[in-house]
């Protein structure tokens, strides 16, 4: 047995140091050591090359900029980045693409908004060629690594027009000091959602039982979590037909108005997810519906005053069913781009397990991937609670798409959502809906004519 | 008439009066022509044009005649919209009118410091928009702005501000005061340093009070000031969008979308081009209606 001595070290010290060593290098490996395993493939063989990219400014784009100059020593290919807020970014995309000469070679799209709009137009390069094309996917880039809901998310009619890269589930934060204050447990079904609210609700105390978006467009999504525990979605068919006034749909509005008229904080008509998470972050809100994407700041001592007790739950089930909304990002060739693999190299890279397992340790989104959420060194370096990753995994075996793919989905938001803020001012669920889709269905049938 | 009198046909032209040029000088203003045809009558035409078409970006085009403007008269959500536009400002008109002409009466006085605080008073017109509804939307805020801090100091109840129907439109009205009456003492300072003092010697010698020397002499005389700034904020109120598009972005519901911000959904939303084209044209024979009663109000307001 090694005598142990302060300068002394044994082999079992050494093995655990290693080990530990590794586990933090590992995720910080560039995509360069991970590709190099592809042994022939050539990435340098569109060097040379220039692509312009557009992304809308979030965590993904700000991790794609950081690690920018490793693609380029990667494959000698020069990036020009453009990244603008979300809104400027949707309406410089359409124009641009409708002026038939986009300025950009890889564009950034939102699944849950644009999804139909390119596909129909086909502003967007088929992919799937390229996808089975040995000479440019590496087979590290792995496509059965990505999940299925992912690559059907960016599948259109057969035609694979972008690379899936984030997704974000539908959950529910809960204020664990506030639940067991007054002794209350985590709701398991919607109805429990419904009582614990009521219970947790002390308007003396400045405390909401709930909060979820209330504003008009931005409140769709809370509707349509709910629906889904009823099983159904908001159309049906192909031609999609709206079945938004349906008794399901009726029911699920019910419990979105009584949720947030009865146990919401005051204003919330006009809260959009900000306003919910700074409320939440403040401890003046037992429960919180929204995406996955907002541990990093509830777990910011500088940000928020609950940190550490926060409780991340996957959304309880519902009457009929249980599942998690999903909404995603994918990234995308355009197809009217002279330099189309050089661009697709670029999604490649941007989606590779290297740049996935980046993404989910800085907290700034969920890949599509299986691998990253199992990946121990990711894991082990995340800056959120493991709880938080459990409930990912578990929402993305749950998850189904929360929003109709039609183009016209902004106007559905809009429509459904100034119903949804009149329930929160006290209208009719049942004749609130019914008007909605009265006044939505020529739009939908206009566009998909 | 005279040479055919005399049967003589005199085939010499007329001579042309001293005074005539010809017009060679028209050559001079193509460049401006040209210019003014490119970016005022082009696209001004080309949106009239297009309002008679059905136009979703990304899909075809096709004539419809006067439908979008037919459809527009029957929609409830322009309708209103309207409504709002002109609550909207009127109110962010009149209260920054009679708040700025009382300021401006009170920084006319000679006091201490006035310099200093004429200069912070005049502050906010120098902030961005965009800016000053961020903060704004902060201090609204119903659990956590200052405001509903403020009204708790007083013993007075918190208010939803921009987050109820029925106070979101007054809300942003307040931003509005708030950024935009120092503009209206401005130009009312201007008008009161120009004013003659014998009256306010007369009205003395007469006994006149202050509010009466107000009335009669103050206020008759910087009323064409007054209109001029009343026009200019009634232009800049209809136009208002950075401030309603930041806080409340129509909401709650459709309770403070006015035409501007119904337009830029249809256009950059919706991507309806030909609907949104055809409320261009109406918001326009609205606004040129609007100059209209205003020129003619200032025409009469003028001293004479």
């Amino acid at each position: 047995m090694t005598r142990r001595t302060g300068m002394t070290t044994s082999r079992r010290t050494l093995l655990k140091t290693g080990a530990a060593l590794g586990a933090l290098a590992a995720p910080m490996l560039n995509a360069r050591t991970l590709f190099a395993q592809s042994g022939a493939f050539n990435w340098k063989r569109f060097q040379g090359q220039s692509i312009e990219v557009s992304l809308v400014t979030s965590p993904r784009a700000d991790n794609l900029k950081r690690h920018q100059k490793e693609f380029e020593d990667l494959t000698g290919i020069k990036v020009g980045l453009e990244v603008i807020p979300e809104q400027q970014h949707r309406q410089k995309a359409v124009i641009e693409f409708n002026s038939g000469k986009p300025s950009f070679d890889v564009v950034q799209m939102s699944y849950h908004v644009q999804k139909r709009q390119f596909a129909r137009a086909k502003w967007t390069a088929e992919l799937t060629q390229m996808l089975g094309d040995a000479q440019l996917t590496p087979a590290e880039w792995d496509r059965a690594d990505v999940t299925q809901r992912g690559l059907d998310y960016a599948t259109d009619d057969g035609r694979i027009g972008s690379l899936p890269w984030s997704v974000d589930y539908w959950m529910l934060y809960w204020n664990k000091e506030l639940f067991q204050a007054k002794n209350v447990a985590y709701p398991k079904t919607i109805d429990e959602i419904v009582a614990a609210a009521q219970k947790l609700h002390d308007p003396g105390a400045g405390v909401a039982g709930v909060v979820a978006r209330g504003l008009r467009n931005a409140n769709v999504p809370v509707w349509t979590q709910l629906l889904l525990g009823w099983g159904q979605d908001t159309t049906t068919g192909t031609p999609p037909r709206l079945i938004t006034d349906t008794p399901d749909a009726i029911a699920a509005a019910e419990v979105y108005k009584k949720l947030l008229k009865d146990s919401g904080p005051q204003g919330v008509a006009g809260f959009n997810w900000n306003e919910s998470q700074s409320l939440f972050a403040q401890g003046r809100a037992a429960m919180w519906i929204d995406g996955v994407g907002f541990a990093p700041p509830l777990e910011d001592r500088s940000k928020s005053r609950i940190v550490g007790k926060v409780g991340y739950g996957v959304f309880p089930a519902g009457p009929k069913a249980h599942m998690s909304a999903m909404f995603g990002d994918g990234i995308a060739v355009t197809a009217g781009s002279q330099k189309k693999e050089p661009a697709y190299f670029y999604c490649l890279w941007a989606t590779s397990k290297a740049m996935c397992n980046r993404l989910l340790q800085a907290g700034g989104g969920v890949p599509f991937r299986h691998s990253t959420l199992s990946d121990g060194p990711t894991l082990a370096a995340l800056t959120v609670p493991r709880d938080w990753a459990n409930c990912v995994a578990e929402s993305g075996k749950i998850a189904r798409a929360a929003l109709p793919v039609i183009v016209p989905v902004t106007e559905f938001r809009d429509t459904f959502g100034t119903a949804l803020t009149n329930m929160i001012g006290g209208a009719d669920a049942a004749a609130e809906l019914k008007r909605a889709t009265a006044e939505f269905a020529p739009v939908l049938a206009k566009s998909e004519a | 008439m005279a040479a055919q009198t005399d049967g003589i046909v005199n085939a010499e032209p007329a001579k042309r009066p001293p005074s005539y040029r010809p017009p060679r000088y028209l050559s001079f203003i193509v460049p401006g022509l040209i210019a003014t045809l490119a970016v005022i009558v082009f696209p001004w035409l080309f949106t009239v044009w297009m309002s008679f078409h059905e136009w979703k970006i990304g899909g075809s085009r096709h004539w419809v005649g006067v439908q979008n403007y037919v459809t527009l008269a029957g929609n409830q959500r322009f309708l209103e919209a309207i409504i709002h536009t002109f609550y909207f400002t009127a109110l962010a008109v009149i209260l920054p009118l009679v708040l700025g002409t009382f300021a401006a009466v009170v920084f006319h006085r000679n006091f201490p410091l006035r310099g200093v605080l004429r200069t912070v008073f005049i502050m906010p017109m120098m902030a961005t928009p965009v800016a000053i509804a961020l903060v704004w939307t902060m201090m609204f805020h119903p659990q956590l702005g200052v405001l509903n801090y403020l009204l708790s100091l007083v013993g007075l109840p918190p208010s939803e501000w921009v987050f109820a129907k029925h106070t979101v439109i007054p809300s942003l009205v307040l931003v509005e005061i708030w950024h935009w009456t120092p503009f209206v003492m401005i130009i009312v300072l201007g008008g009161l340093a120009a004013l003659p003092s014998e009256p306010y010697e007369s009205a003395l010698i007469d006994g006149a009070t202050p509010w009466q020397m107000f009335r009669h002499i103050t206020f008759p005389l910087v009323l064409p000031f007054l209109v001029v700034a009343g026009i200019i904020r009634t232009i800049d109120a209809l136009k208002a969008f950075e401030t309603i598009y930041v806080i409340s972005n129509g909401g709650p519901g459709t309770a403070s979308e006015t035409i501007n911000i119904y337009l830029y959904l249809q256009a950059f939303a919706y991507y309806n081009v030909g609907d949104a084209s055809a409320v261009v044209v109406v918001f326009f024979g609205i606004i040129v209606a609007l100059s209209l009663v205003l020129l003619y109000v200032r025409q009469r307001a003028k001293w004479t």
